[in-house]
């Protein structure tokens, strides 16, 4: 009866297969694998003999200034996650699990940190929450002490846990929304309620969701360049590798070094977040089960809810509130709000940045693109094929991850600066295209995530209906598989895309002229000096915008193929 | 076990409705369930049985109307101070909890003594055969060991009612019918009223004391499962409760006695004090017998098609343009009418029932 019980016909006769594992191995084979290794064996190399050494290690740590970065790095990067759960966690669960008018919204709003590199949005932190910023003159006005915020760490936590806090969001989001209804309703039968039904039922259901996204926090975190840099925070380990090879020189292994422990300490947190989510898939919706239990909230809760709410949103906004004023403001400084108003930043940022924005939307969409046919293609032979080794792709695809932008940059200089472009004979290094690459390599792990769920979500029976009706598998794929997937996929795309535009750790690195530079690096320029500050907002804003709208839709696409989806099942499922 | 024993309690359901948005999904519902009772709630997709279930369990959107139980109303009350318990389709265990912690989880919420948890986790494993499961986690366990868990977790707390939905329906066939007559066993040993929710007339027939056969919100009929099955209430019921032969027809006056009558040829007599007018005539396929042509007298007909079911031949028989079922036993190389065979029906009027829809 099962169709377990027929084999299935294992397709070594087909080579299509193996020809696009091979090709995606050979791609991230040259822009990943070895890129990382070359890293790693300059670490372990005398700089002068090339032989093997542990002297640099040694030199490492025997330094004052790099054990203190070390701390402050571990530091900085555990406290982001203990606030980042602050945020998302009320946001979560109020969202998913009551009926709550603006929920779209809610969640659309709170995506908005994410689309605004974290830098920009420190300048506009430093003029709201400063030593000498809006809310701390009111406070020294109003109750005589003011609050550090920004000060030294407590500003990169602070802005770091506000930019990286939707990880959380996501992850717990869609955790909390694959709890079968029945789960919580089995709890309330024997008694239990409320914040107790939270704690025991609901939350440990969620954990792996909340594990993965606080571990991608902490990694983020701990790779991240473009905020300690802007913050002027230099004793944390990215901008010592920054620094250093900027400074003195891409031969300098001190850089490598510190590449070494990034990737370490990346390795050890997504360990940590494999061993969490071990034999632990608590997806419960299942036959028989009742989907999500969402209630309505009492007026007095709900007033509660809108209170906690806002109040987040009102925190993580704060930001793009402060850019917005900024781009809008003449002068601002030692005030509570811009002197004046203006909109003639917005006319520099037209005439002296169009090439930083079109080069973003070429970068970023080229990478974008490059990841969903990456990821559907991986996801494809992961999951549908008997390529041997299969595993391994998706392995390596992911430890993408693992990999901080600071050591992928440092990586490509040292590789691609021997390699000439034909006909150019430009170094390789130098090239834009090497930007879009290493953007597509550091985005693929989310766009193979999303093209995965997509998947996952198209039955293998549909594939075979088609195949058994005469489609061959290339067909296949584009006729029933692709298209199914297809609200996945813009998923995949938008994450990409919008990741992409605003990320700077490895572009900074790679960008070697300033035509070639993408709107991350522009905005970095401008946030340098005082006068472009404003020209720089208008642009920060504009991007802002922008991606904001493309996730906005992306959104309503998902939703509206989970919506088709539910209803089939109904129509076909027990509705009594 | 005498612990897990509680006074059996009576259920009430005075005139329920309830709509999800604009669907009206129940409409006034009225049922009495008797203390002790196993009842079913039997119905196609639909009818509004599980929502009813929930109802009872304070899920889904409040009723209009009233739920009693021992004459105290329900309706409006949170879930978790009810005591009623359920038994989920899904069997709804929390992966992240041993099989153990499962059956615990409604004691501790209850503040029951610590010491006390233990030994009242292990009786109710023991009761439903799962005492050596307890430090396993479901996902390690089977259909069937899940629901045996799911069951011993709702027990445990001595709920006032026990309610099933579909309990049996994620189990494969054998295990069904095993399945079932330890469930029967379990709620006499409890004596605990307990509401069994099924499409599956068979799992309803089988170990339930009373059922309420229910379409479109409503209830249609409620009896002994044999009761209902000899007179059901409307074509419906007919239908849905085996295979039934529905004739429309007419009632009338004629030779000196009230008569149903269908076609030309069929006449069957009906009490007297029936009224005349349209009605329709319900005839169980096992209660026409079958008879080669030669020996006249009954209704002639002519064999449409036969199927083969085991213990008995299903005969498609024409009479006069209409089609009627007819069973008929099979014995060991007995003969099997072929199809354009002409045969004789004979119908006791004592097995018809006269509906009106």
């Amino acid at each position: 009866m099962s169709s377990a019980a027929i084999a299935r016909p294992v397709r070594f006769s087909s080579l299509g297969p193996y020809m696009v594992a091979g090709i995606v191995v050979l791609f991230l084979g040259a822009f990943l694998l070895v890129p990382v290794l070359k890293v790693i064996q300059v670490a372990f190399q005398d700089p002068s003999s090339g032989s093997f050494t542990m002297v640099n290690f040694q030199d490492f740590f025997n330094s004052s200034l790099f054990r203190q970065s070390f701390f402050n790095s571990v530091y900085v990067s555990g406290m982001s996650v203990v606030f980042a759960s602050a945020f998302a966690l009320p946001l979560a669960y109020f969202t998913t699990r009551f009926n709550f008018s603006g929920s779209v919204i809610i969640q659309t709003l709170a995506f908005v940190p994410l689309i605004m590199p974290p830098f920009i949005g420190a300048v506009a932190m430093q003029l709201l929450f400063g030593s000498n910023g809006s809310v701390n003159l009111l406070m020294r006005d109003w109750f005589g002490f003011d609050i550090p915020f920004m000060e030294g760490l407590n500003g990169v936590i602070f802005v770091q846990s506000i930019h990286y806090f939707p990880f959380i969001l996501i992850n717990l989001s869609a955790s909390l929304q694959n709890i079968d209804r029945s789960m919580e309703e089995a709890g309330q039968m024997l008694g239990s309620s409320g914040f107790r039904l939270f704690r025991r039922i609901v939350f440990p259901l969620a954990m792996p969701g909340y594990i993965a996204g606080a571990s991608l926090v902490f990694v983020k975190v701990f790779d991240d360049l473009g905020t300690p840099l802007l913050l002027n925070v230099n004793t944390m380990l990215a901008p010592q590798a920054y620094l250093r090879i900027s400074s003195i020189g891409i031969s300098d292994p001190m850089g490598y070094v510190i590449s070494c422990i990034l990737i370490v300490f990346s390795v050890f947190a997504m360990w940590v977040a494999f061993l969490g989510m071990r034999g632990k898939d608590y997806s419960t919706t299942q036959k028989g089960g009742g989907g999500l239990s969402k209630r309505d909230l009492r007026s007095h809760e709900a007033i509660l809810c809108y209170v906690v709410i806002f109040s987040i949103l009102g925190i993580v906004l704060a930001p793009h509130l402060g850019l917005l004023l900024l781009s809008f403001g003449s002068v601002w400084s030692f005030s509570v709000l811009p002197d004046s108003f203006t909109t003639s930043h917005y006319g520099t940022a037209f005439t002296s940045a169009w090439t930083f924005i079109k080069n973003t939307l070429i970068y970023a969409g080229l990478a974008g693109v490059i990841d969903i046919v990456l990821g559907t293609a991986i996801a494809y032979v992961v999951m549908r094929t008997n390529v041997i080794g299969r595993k391994w792709l998706d392995y390596l695809a992911v430890s993408a991850l693992a990999v901080p932008g600071v050591v992928l940059g440092i990586g490509y200089l040292r590789v691609f600066y021997g390699v000439n472009m034909p006909f150019t004979d430009q170094p390789m290094a130098t090239w834009w295209g090497i930007i879009v690459i290493a953007l597509a390599v550091r985005r693929l792990p989310y766009a193979l995530r999303s093209c995965t769920a997509a998947l996952q979500q198209v039955s293998p029976s549909l594939e075979e209906a088609s195949e058994n009706l005469g489609a061959s598998k290339f067909r296949t794929v584009r006729r029933i598989v692709v298209p199914l997937m297809a609200s996945g996929l813009v998923a995949g795309f938008v994450t990409s895309f919008s990741t992409a535009a605003v990320e700077l750790s490895a572009t900074i690195m790679l960008v070697s002229t300033e035509n070639d530079a993408p709107l991350a690096y522009g905005l970095y320029l401008f946030m340098q000096s005082a006068a472009g500050r404003g020209p720089g907002a208008a642009l920060g804003v504009m991007a802002v915008i922008i991606v904001g709208l493309a996730t906005y839709l992306s959104h309503r696409m998902v939703d509206r193929a989970r919506q088709q989806r539910s209803s089939m099942e109904q129509a076909t499922g027990d509705v009594a | 076990m005498t612990t897990m024993q509680t006074s059996p309690v009576q259920i009430d359901i005075e005139n329920l409705s309830l709509s999800f948005g604009n669907t009206e999904v129940l409409k006034g519902v009225n049922l009495a369930i008797r203390p002790g009772e196993f009842f079913a709630f039997l119905g196609p997709s639909g009818s509004g049985k599980s929502t009813l279930l929930r109802a009872i369990a304070g899920f889904g959107p409040t009723p209009k109307g009233q739920i009693k139980l021992d004459g105290q109303d329900i309706v409006g009350s949170v879930p978790w101070q009810r005591n009623v318990g359920m038994v989920f389709q899904s069997y709804a265990l929390w992966p992240h909890m041993t099989v153990a912690k499962n059956v615990a989880f409604g004691l501790e919420e209850r503040k029951v003594p610590a010491s006390e948890i233990g030994p009242k986790v292990r009786a109710a494993l023991e009761l439903v055969g799962m005492g050596d499961y307890a430090e396993r986690f479901p996902s390690q366990l089977s259909g069937g060991q899940q629901q045996r868990v799911a069951l011993a977790r709702t027990i445990v707390v001595e709920p006032r009612v026990l309610l099933l939905d579909e309990p049996l329906s994620n189990l494969d066939a054998n295990l069904r019918v095993q399945m079932r007559q330890d469930l029967l066993k379990l709620q006499r040993r409890l004596g605990i009223t307990t509401i069994f929710v099924t499409h599956d007339q068979e799992e309803a027939n089988t170990i339930c004391d009373r059922i309420a056969v229910m379409a479109d919100g409503v209830v249609q009929q409620i009896g002994r499962p044999d009761e209902v099955y000899d007179n059901p209430a409307n074509s419906f019921v007919a239908k849905f409760l085996g295979t039934a032969n529905i004739l429309q027809g007419v009632v009338a006056q004629a030779d000196g006695g009230m008569h149903f009558e269908c076609g030309d040829s069929l006449r069957i007599p009906v009490a007297a004090d029936e009224k005349p007018g349209k009605a329709q005539l319900v005839v169980r396929p096992e209660s026409i017998e079958l008879e080669a042509a030669a020996t006249s007298g009954g209704l002639a007909g002519k064999v449409d098609s036969a199927e083969f079911l085991g213990g008995m031949v299903r005969y498609a028989v024409d009479v006069s343009g209409q089609q009627l079922l007819v069973d008929e036993r099979h014995t060991r190389g007995k003969k099997r009418m072929d199809k354009g065979e002409i045969v004789s029906l004979k119908l006791d009027p004592e097995q018809a029932v006269l509906i009106r829809d």
